[in-house]
């Protein structure tokens, strides 16, 4: 993996990905170790984000690696009109790593390809964000002890959500089978059932979560935002139907965890939080030790 | 001996069996715009293959088969005879290349490659049933009907 860039989930294949999940198990033992001194890592983030950009930042000092970069675009050269092609030489002369993130679908493919440094893909518009995806990887992992013919939900908005299209690409290495709910205009897209078609995986597409409760190892939730509706009322009736509630998860599996990848607005009503079945705030933390084991591992260290 | 609608080339290449309505795709896909040969160009043609078809007879000219092979997309029917001396020297047909570079603008507003001084990059994903397009690098995929010839 040692100075190849990370875009797309599929980049790497099962094998480095299960690595990766294994140097992430020594980081979380042990997250400060003195391994990047002297390593200089742009953080260029062309859109806003707090959870990315500051667990990939807080990952990188952790470890003694530098960090520069900006937090949004109007604090750079973007502003000026600089093409992303100039952006990414320039920076390429400053540092040993960028970590980006881009509201277009493909930039960082497209960086990786004009930067003779590594890129890691910190979420490309509505396409890649793979290091969500081995966080939730190892997550999966960790709540289950394995990854391998797991029953998998994916509930909210399956069209756009970009880390479910990842997580699933990822889970299908492992045999699982999957439920996708979802109301019919946020379905998951056609590309990603040929995709498990081709695989020979099973799944099922359906509207009502209920259904899938008592079924599932993972329960893997996302946010249905306002702006997919031209009608605000539909999307009162839709937001209040994908609404977890404390009182739904009676029927569910022992072992079954309820993952969100962040930020949660109402999908997940506050009164599921206290319930062990709830792990997205551990799964957030877990994003700090992927993300030492993605870097240190580009970088050569590990 | 049947007529000829358009006269015949004594050197140079017929691309014969386009659709009526692809012909000046083709021209440019091959950049014929900018070529100082002889060109005869005929459309909208009776055909038992196609309802209406175009015909394309370059003088002096010879195609490499991956630039050809680019009209495929517009043409995937279509045929290429090479002519020396008045006599097929050799016909073949058209093949789908595996990767097409430039010609077809990512259908997706959002993609890189609409904003980016930059080619266009695809992956053929299906042959059999239409052509499907996968983009390089949103990684979206699309089909036929969606495809805009840049």
């Amino acid at each position: 993996m040692k100075n190849r860039s990370l875009v797309s989930i599929c980049d790497y294949n099962k094998d480095e990905q299960l690595k990766i999940l294994e140097v992430s198990k020594e980081f979380e033992k042990k997250p400060k170790q003195r391994l990047l001194d002297g390593f200089v890592i742009a953080s260029l983030f062309f859109e806003p984000s707090t959870r990315t950009r500051l667990s990939f930042e807080s990952a990188i000092n952790m470890l003694g690696g530098r960090i520069i970069g900006f937090t949004d675009a109007g604090s750079s050269s973007v502003k000026k009109g600089e093409s992303l092609r100039d952006t990414i030489r320039t920076v390429n002369n400053y540092s040993d790593l960028i970590v980006m993130r881009h509201p277009l679908d493909g930039a960082a493919r497209f960086a990786s390809e004009v930067a003779d440094i590594p890129i890691i893909n910190a979420g490309d518009g509505a396409n890649q964000h793979p290091t969500q995806t081995m966080l939730d990887l190892y997550t999966i992992m960790q709540t289950q002890n394995k990854l391998e013919n797991l029953k998998v939900g994916f509930v909210g908005d399956l069209k756009y959500g970009r880390t479910v299209h990842s997580l699933t690409q990822a889970l299908a290495n492992f045999n699982c089978e999957f439920s996708f709910v979802a109301p019919n205009f946020l379905q998951i897209p056609t590309q990603y059932k040929e995709f498990l078609d081709e695989k020979g995986l099973k799944y099922e597409t359906l509207a009502n979560i209920h259904e899938v409760i008592p079924e599932v190892d993972i329960l893997y939730m996302t946010r249905i935002q306002r702006e997919r509706f031209s009608d605000p009322q539909e999307y009162e009736k839709v937001k209040d139907a994908y609404e977890l509630k404390k009182s739904d998860m009676e029927p569910a599996k022992k072992n079954m965890k309820v993952l969100h990848p962040l930020p949660r607005v109402n999908e997940i009503n506050i009164d599921v939080d206290s319930m062990p079945e709830a792990y997205y705030f551990q799964q957030a933390l877990n994003g700090v030790f992927v993300r030492q084991a993605i870097v240190s591992m580009i970088l050569g260290i590990k | 001996m049947k007529e000829l609608i358009v006269s015949a080339i004594d050197t140079g290449t017929v691309i014969d069996h386009i659709p009526a309505k692809s012909v000046m795709q083709v021209v440019r896909i091959l950049g014929l715009e900018d070529f100082e040969n002889m060109i005869l160009i005929g459309t909208n043609f009776d055909s038992k293959k196609l309802i209406k078809k175009g015909i394309i007879k370059v003088k002096g000219k010879f195609f490499k088969p991956e630039t050809i092979n680019k009209i495929a997309l517009v043409a995937p029917q279509a045929t290429l005879t090479i002519i020396e001396d008045y006599n097929v020297k050799n016909k073949t047909i058209v093949e789908v290349p595996e990767e097409i570079i430039g010609i077809v603008q990512c259908p997706n507003q959002n993609c890189i490659t609409n904003h980016e001084e930059m080619n266009s990059e695809f992956f053929v994903v299906d042959k059999t049933n239409g052509i499907k397009l996968k983009c390089h690098f949103c990684e979206k995929t699309f089909g036929q009907e969606e495809m805009k010839i840049l």
